[in-house]
């Protein structure tokens, strides 16, 4: 069984998107773990880490993933997650996309990407048990 | 089998990792989850088991968040499972208790995780007894389970708990579908919560008179306390009340008698794995054709082949 929580880290007011995921992946035969708004990284982390989740999906629509994403990875490094696999969506400026790529998120999901292509993604990159 | 004595160890020094992915291979069912919770039994029964349980929206999981605050303080370590269900139809859940909990899991002594129902045969309560011994091994004194009262494994669930609290709202004629739903009969503390709106009296009247006419408890009489989850009115009744129930467990030595048919379980499902493991290995035997005809065409019945197949594998043992 595939787990993936659903976070959205920092202080945007909007989780629609986020739930639009949560059913796709529902709908898709994962579990889902979601969290709700405002979460700082540390909540992020460690729900995922108490979740033992497969997969975290971050969603930040506040422009704050320059400083959200490097924290994330950095608290999921010192917790020896080496096996997360982290995507990230929202809207992310073309110019951060090789930034985020970088600091370790596997994949960026712009705004109206087709669900389909994340489920596929995930079961592309995670085996399932 | 390296991996599954650090975990152990782990487990042992409440290290949230070892504790999540020990949960994991309880969860999947796997060999390695049965072997880690056998040889975590003997180390669990020390935890208060409390079993929180209502119709869905009633508040269950602001009240654990408030009431696990309220623990901490008392200085208890607080262990929280949240039994969701799966889709019957793809499998997957949504699994949404943590956001109303987010104030007290930060914390080193609060671990909290998300289970889902996964739909197969009595899969749920084996992963939850798995995952109830796991938490009680690692040293938690609460361990509080939610689950929506509703199905016969939810039912299965609230009777691995010392201590069942059922939770209504009023206003929602979900007292009503408490009692036909026969979760009264489960519980030995009731909790109305939402009583800052109206109607509180009218359900906590309407379950007094519904536990009068059950006479189920002979010397516990359970308390029905009203609370206002949100903001923590109510939550030192609950504490209260829940800190009782287990005194009177104590004294009437039913915690004994609890961990006792507990071990007894333990081993039926170890005799049910070798049953299994028994079954499996027959159907790859190169006899197994001519066994089903010849019971299908009553040559021989199906003890005795029942029979023959034990012996054979105590002799290839
Ligand atoms: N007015 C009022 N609302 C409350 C109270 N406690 C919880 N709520 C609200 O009730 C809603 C449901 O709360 P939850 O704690 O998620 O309820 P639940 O029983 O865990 O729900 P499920 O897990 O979906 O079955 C939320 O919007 C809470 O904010 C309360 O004491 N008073
Ligand atoms: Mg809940």
């Amino acid at each position: 069984m595939i787990r993936v929580l659903v976070a959205k880290p920092g202080l945007d007011g909007h989780d629609r998107g986020a739930k639009v995921i949560a059913r796709a992946l529902r709908d898709a035969g994962m579990e889902v773990v979601y969290t709700g708004l405002h979460q700082t990284p540390e909540q992020v982390v460690d729900a995922a880490l108490s979740e033992d989740v497969d997969v975290l999906a971050l969603s930040i629509l506040s422009g704050a993933h320059p400083t959200l994403v490097p924290r994330i990875m950095e608290l999921v490094r010192e917790n020896g997650m080496d096996d997360l696999l982290i995507l990230l969506g929202g809207i992310i400026p073309e110019d951060d996309v090789e930034n985020m790529l970088s600091a370790g998120v596997a994949k960026v999901f712009g705004p109206g990407t087709d669900t389909n292509d994340i489920v596929r993604f995930i079961r592309e990159r995670v085996k399932d048990e | 089998m390296k991996d599954l004595d650090e975990l152990r160890q782990g487990i042992f020094h409440g290290q949230k990792r070892a504790i999540a992915r020990g949960l994991t291979w309880i969860e999947q069912g796997r060999y390695e989850g049965k072997l880690l919770a056998q040889q975590l039994f003997s180390h669990a029964g020390h935890a208060h088991v409390i079993g929180i349980t209502g119709a869905p929206g009633v508040g269950k999981s602001t009240l654990v968040n408030t009431l696990t605050l309220h623990l901490r303080n008392q200085g208890f370590k607080v262990g929280i499972l949240a039994v969701d269900p799966s889709s019957p139809f793809t499998g997957g859940a949504i699994l949404g208790d943590r956001i109303r909990m987010q104030d007290s899991v930060m914390d080193t002594g609060v671990f909290m995780r998300s289970l889902a129902s996964r739909g197969h045969l009595g899969g749920l309560s084996r992963a939850t007894f798995g995952a109830l011994t796991l938490l009680d091994a690692a040293g938690f004194d609460k361990i509080l389970i939610e689950t929506v009262g509703a199905g016969q494994s939810e039912v299965e669930i609230m009777e691995m708990a010392h201590t069942t609290m059922v939770v209504l709202a009023p206003g929602m004629g979900d007292d009503i579908q408490a009692i036909k739903a026969g979760i009264l009969e489960i519980g030995q503390v009731f909790v109305v919560n939402k009583a800052d709106r109206d109607g509180a009296d009218h359900t906590v009247r309407s379950i007094r008179s519904m536990l009068a006419l059950s006479s189920e408890h002979p010397d516990w009489m359970p308390p029905i306390i009203k609370t206002v989850a949100e903001d923590g009115r109510g939550m030192e009744e609950v504490s209260q009340a829940l800190e009782r129930h287990h005194q009177y467990l104590i004294e009437h030595g039913l915690m004994d008698r609890y961990r006792w048919s507990q071990t007894e379980h333990v081993i039926e499902q170890a005799v049910s794995d070798l049953g299994e493991r028994l079954i499996r290995q027959a159907r790859l035997n190169s006899d197994w054709a001519k066994r089903v005809i010849d019971v299908g065409e009553g040559k021989i019945d199906a003890d005795r082949v029942a029979e023959q197949i034990w012996h054979q594998s105590v002799q290839e043992e």
